[in-house]
């Protein structure tokens, strides 16, 4: 459909003798949600640590905006404009909303924190998002809940005129309705032109709120295959088996080490 | 000037977050007691407690352990803990005493202030190695910050002693100890109480209006998060116990300074006195929490309970027991406050 923001290209990475990731192609687009699902162990998390620069990847090229890039760490990724929001949200418990968004790229005067620049610039990106949930944005992160932070760690991602956010788990802890506005929140972050990620286990929210499913199965990439052409069913198996019918890895008596 | 207009509107928004901090936090309480303390001292002994001698005497007793609790703030504030800051202010004195003995060769008592300088800066190179070595152990290493301090402490002590056949270096530069130790400015004030406020006022500034200080709370709140933020946590770590260090060289020039000598063993419980002052004035031994006005606060409780009882005629002891259950119930109380917010 749209252009491609973000690809991978035969991605390998090992933890020493383990093989974690097997020639992976995986593609990222603008405006879409692209959901990576797979079973525990299937290499999401990690492969979504190589993208945001945390474990370097061992071969395989990835190419931003059509271009080879090299991502040496976090930094690296954010200069691109890619942004993670992870499982175990990365939120500093004691320092309140502003600052926990700006962390790491605080705006200055000076030599001193520009706090009244932050504070507007986060209440700017929150209302942009249509976030009405976070009351103030100076109670300390520790004060809110679940679903406030992840909103907030969301809202943190898509501060930096980010071209892709990739989500690990974002609805793991919630309830319902908090549930609810992430996935709501995932859907306004694609149709502002981010290309988005959205790692679950949960087959409604993939099947709800993705525009494309890629499937991971013990660190091979199953299939990547447009949300409309597949079933719940599928889905299942694609994870579990790495295959579903025609779809899938082919020789699976190959994958099973 | 709009650069003029951004700080002061900065300003403008901090005050309400700072005030709603100070309430928040212990800090506001603690600084109740204080003021309850001077109250106390002041309606039983009037005419000997609120005096300028007093004031400028207590000033003086805590200037040295001020500039060291600023440091230990930072510290605490990434979760960490510093316990060789004796022992470094130690050794920095003692290096300080034997480099200025030795450009003056022999005696340095009539030295001038090329060499007192000299001194200085000796005294803080030799902090700020301890510290950069401390920080690389910690940080780099990854060995606990107890353990690591544990071990510069008994080091830098052992080295200190070492240097002078473990006595103390009495013979010091007089106009050092004139100015710097007992002279004062603008008539009144202790001119080693200008150096401590003015090293406090920067660690404040430090800590509390600039992108260091923020990441410092960042690191310890959330390490990892700090670190998938991009910020470079063992750089930070390693620059923060640096500081400390450099701050132990400072302090222990002073205390060269204002005792005359390199007082190798009067500085052995400095480092709880630090921690103490540091907790007392709320600043959270898990991290992500303190404030510099909370640990000036913290030192002056123990100062002036200690004056207190001297002017009211109550044995020193008794301090050490009141000061113990200060600190106690400090972080008691700290500790029911936050369950009972987090409830």
């Amino acid at each position: 459909m749209s252009e491609p923001i973000l690809s991978l290209r035969g991605v390998n990475k090992s933890f020493g003798p383990v093989h974690v990731l097997h020639d992976i192609d995986f593609t990222v687009r603008a405006g879409e949600v692209t959901a990576l699902v797979g079973d525990n162990g299937a290499g999401k998390s990690t492969l979504v640590k190589c993208i945001a620069g945390i474990h370097p990847v061992d071969s395989g090229e990835i190419l931003f905006d059509g271009k080879p890039v090299h991502i040496h760490g976090p930094r690296d990724a954010a200069a691109l404009g890619i942004e993670v929001v992870y499982q175990d949200l990365a939120l500093a418990d004691n320092l309140d909303v502003v600052q926990n968004m700006f962390l790491g790229r605080e705006r200055l005067s000076g030599f001193l924190l520009d706090e009244a620049e932050m504070e507007l610039a986060a209440r700017r990106t929150l209302a942009s998002l249509s976030v009405r949930t976070v009351k103030s944005v100076r109670t300390p992160v520790s004060s809110l809940s679940g679903g406030q932070r992840q909103t907030v760690a969301i809202a943190k991602a898509v501060l930096w005129d980010s071209k892709v956010v990739l989500l690990d788990e974002p609805t793991a802890a919630l309830g319902v309705a908090q549930t609810r506005q992430v996935l709501d929140l995932v859907r306004r972050l694609a149709e502002q032109g981010l290309g988005v990620v959205l790692i679950s286990h949960n087959m409604n929210d993939v099947l709800e709120v993705s525009d494309r499913i890629a499937t991971l199965y013990l660190g091979r990439m199953a299939a990547e295959l447009p949300t409309r052409e597949l079933n719940h069913s599928q889905v299942v198996e694609l994870i579990t088996a790495g295959r579903s019918g025609d779809l899938g890895l082919a020789r699976p008596d190959v994958v099973t080490i | 000037m709009t650069a003029e207009e951004e700080v002061v509107n900065g300003g403008a928004i901090e005050k309400p977050t700072l005030g709603a901090r100070l309430l928040g936090a212990n800090t506001f309480w603690i600084g109740l007691v204080l003021i309850a303390l001077c109250v106390v001292f002041g309606v039983l002994e009037p005419t000997a407690f609120l005096t300028l001698f007093t004031v400028q005497t207590l000033l003086i007793e805590t200037a040295v352990l001020l500039v060291l609790s600023v440091g230990m703030t930072f510290v605490i504030i990434t979760g960490g803990i510093d316990l060789s800051v004796g022992s470094v202010l130690i050794f920095s004195g003692m290096v300080s005493a034997k480099a200025m003995e030795w450009v003056s060769g022999g005696s340095s008592t009539n030295a001038g202030w090329g060499v007192i300088l000299f001194g200085l800066v000796v005294a803080i190179v030799a902090g700020t190695a301890w510290g950069i070595l401390n920080g690389l152990l910690i940080a780099a290493a990854k060995i606990p910050p107890l353990i690591v301090t544990l071990g510069t402490l008994g080091a830098a002590l052992g080295a200190a002693s070492l240097l002078n056949n473990g006595s103390d270096i009495r013979t010091l530069p007089s106009t050092m100890r004139t100015t710097i130790g007992y002279g004062t400015s603008f008539g009144y004030v202790p001119n080693l109480v200008i150096v401590a406020v003015v090293l406090t006022l920067i660690g404040a500034w430090l800590l509390h209006t600039t992108v260091f200080g923020r990441h410092t709370f960042a690191v310890g709140s959330n390490a990892e998060a700090a670190r998938r933020s991009g910020i470079g946590v063992t750089r930070h770590l390693t620059s923060i116990y640096t500081l400390t260090g450099a701050l132990a060289g400072v302090a222990g020039f002073m205390s060269l300074a204002y005792f005359g000598s390199t007082t190798i063993s009067a500085h052995s419980t400095d480092n709880l006195n630090a921690i103490a002052a540091v907790v007392m004035g709320g600043t959270s031994l898990f991290g992500g929490v303190g404030t510099v006005l909370g640990t000036v606060i913290g030192v002056f409780i123990p100062a002036v309970l200690k004056k207190g009882f001297n002017i009211i005629h109550v044995q020193d002891f008794w301090q050490m027991i009141a000061v113990g259950a200060v600190l106690i119930a400090a972080v008691w109380f700290d500790q029911q406050r936050r369950r009972s917010r987090n409830r």
